[in-house]
């Protein structure tokens, strides 16, 4: 086989440790423990090896990377080895001083997300107080000379309100602004019936972007996206499976996704045991869904499998049973009907709908699954 | 963009760098990456806010041993400037 082409995108989730406690986090429900971590030394060894093998842009998320006392190190490290590297954070775990350090350091960006507008529903979301400091963290971070990057999770609980959400924005002087719908994975597939917002909702959002998209024009960029459940087509997985995206779990587990974990028959490895380098080449997770030997109908003689690469394999699997179906997302799955009946049970008054109460994302409710 | 005297400079965020394992440059920005060809590349070696945009063709002119680059460089920066690559400061 030909070698695959380098990765581009190396996701480091540094920790599933976490102050907050949102019901759409998608992250796996067996969140790993604090003993089971990688050290400093090996996250060291992940970067500089993800660097030669041709990763530039490389994530720090978890959980809340803000957690781990060497993040310091490795923005530095990461910043000698070329990297252009992102904080995925929710703002708790740092202050002022802290930004102004990552600034030295070489931390090139830092996205902090929002709940909501409010403190009432933001904290409500989050589990805990958080909204106050959000938003100095914001602050914080364009008075560092920062682009202003923030991000709110999109579901039925707050969709109404992305005016409300940009009008803070603005007021903030954002640069740039995510309305990023929840992706149904771990968590927030757990409390779907309570996040996925209706059709009315998805329509009326991307009209209220579209309004303050034209208003901003030149000074705040906004990103709205469709979540899939809407769209008729699945998102391409990870922009092609093993084609330019890695993730290393919190224990050092390596994944061709991060929601990869979950799939049944996927061999994966450790890079405490092996290189990256072997890895994303040989390793058998990583050539699993590589190319199109996997696929079957309609994925296989469909004219758009080179665009979305038949969608998501967790989504297929989690909602079809099988990773080698077509993500239901996409209309010409024979599954497509469970993805509609999801947007069905989101239009009804939630009286109507039995569902399991709201489960925020804990170690302590890990556990008890 | 019309003024000529005018200084282009990377946006905030912005990052231009060579890429061993790739064999181009590419930009880099929160959380995306653009793969630049050869012209832009090499426009944008220039554009460190210390020359004007009559600076950045003179000098590319001297550099290639080329004439009437104008144009390329007017058209590249106007279309850098919307996608929000690129700034005058
Ligand atoms: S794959 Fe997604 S986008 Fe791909 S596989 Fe798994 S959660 Fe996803
Ligand atoms: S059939 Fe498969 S390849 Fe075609 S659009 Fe749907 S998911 Fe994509």
């Amino acid at each position: 086989m030909a070698k695959p082409p380098p990765p581009l995108w190396l996701l480091a989730e540094v920790t599933h440790s976490c102050p907050l406690q949102c019901p759409y986090c998608s992250n796996p429900l067996h969140l790993i423990p604090k003993k089971d971590e990688l050290d400093t030394e090996s996250w060291l060894r992940v970067l500089h090896e993800s660097r030669q093998l041709g990763a530039a842009q490389l994530g720090f998320s978890g959980g809340e990377p803000l957690v781990r006392k060497d993040l310091e190190d490795l923005i530095g490290a990461a910043r000698k080895l070329g990297y252009y590297s992102n904080l995925i954070t929710s703002g708790v775990g740092m202050d002022g001083d802290r930004v102004a350090r990552f600034r030295e350091l070489g931390l090139d960006h830092i996205q902090v997300s929002f709940q909501a507008d409010d403190a009432v529903l933001n904290d409500y979301l989050a589990g805990t107080h958080a909204f106050q400091h959000k938003l100095e963290m914001a602050r914080a971070v364009k008075a560092n000379g920062y682009p202003m990057v923030l991000c709110f999770v999109i579901h039925r609980q707050n969709s109404d309100r992305i005016a409300q959400m940009l009008d803070l924005a603005v007021e903030l002087q954002a640069d740039y602004v995510e309305l990023a719908t929840t992706q149904f994975e771990g968590w927030a597939l757990l409390n779907r019936d309570h996040l996925l917002p209706t059709l009315e909702q998805v329509r009326e959002a991307e009209r209220v972007a579209h309004v303050y998209q034209e208003k901003l024009k030149g000074k705040m960029r906004i990103y709205y996206v469709v979540p899939d459940y809407y769209e008729n087509r699945p998102k391409a997985c990870v922009g092609g499976w093993g084609r330019v995206f890695l993730a290393v779990a919190p224990d050092g587990m390596a994944l061709p996704c991060h929601a990869a974990r979950d799939l049944p028959g996927l061999e994966l490895h450790n890079v405490r045991d092996h290189s990256m380098e072997w890895i994303w080449n040989d390793s058998p997770a990583f050539n699993h869904f590589r190319g199109e030997g996997w696929m079957k109908e309609p994925c296989r003689s469909c004219d758009e499998r080179e665009k979305d690469f038949g969608g998501c394999h967790c989504q297929a699997f989690k909602l079809t049973g099988d990773p080698t179906n077509a993500d239901p997302a996409c209309s010409k799955s024979p599954h497509h009907h469970i993805v509609e009946e999801a947007a069905m049970r989101a239009r009804l008054p939630s009286q109507q709908v039995t569902v399991k109460p709201l489960m925020f994302r804990s170690r302590k409710n890990s556990v008890h699954l | 963009m019309s003024d000529l005297n005018a200084k282009p400079t990377l946006a905030p965020g912005y990052r231009f760098q060579w890429e061993p394992v790739q064999e181009r440059h590419v930009l880099l920005y929160p959380e995306g990456m653009v793969q630049l060809n050869e012209t832009a590349a090499a426009i944008l070696t220039f554009c460190d806010g210390t020359r004007s945009i009559l600076g950045v063709i003179t000098d590319l002119e001297n550099e290639y041993k080329a004439e009437g680059l104008r144009e390329d460089v007017v058209g590249f920066l106007r279309e850098a400037v919307d996608r929000g690559w690129v700034r005058y400061g």
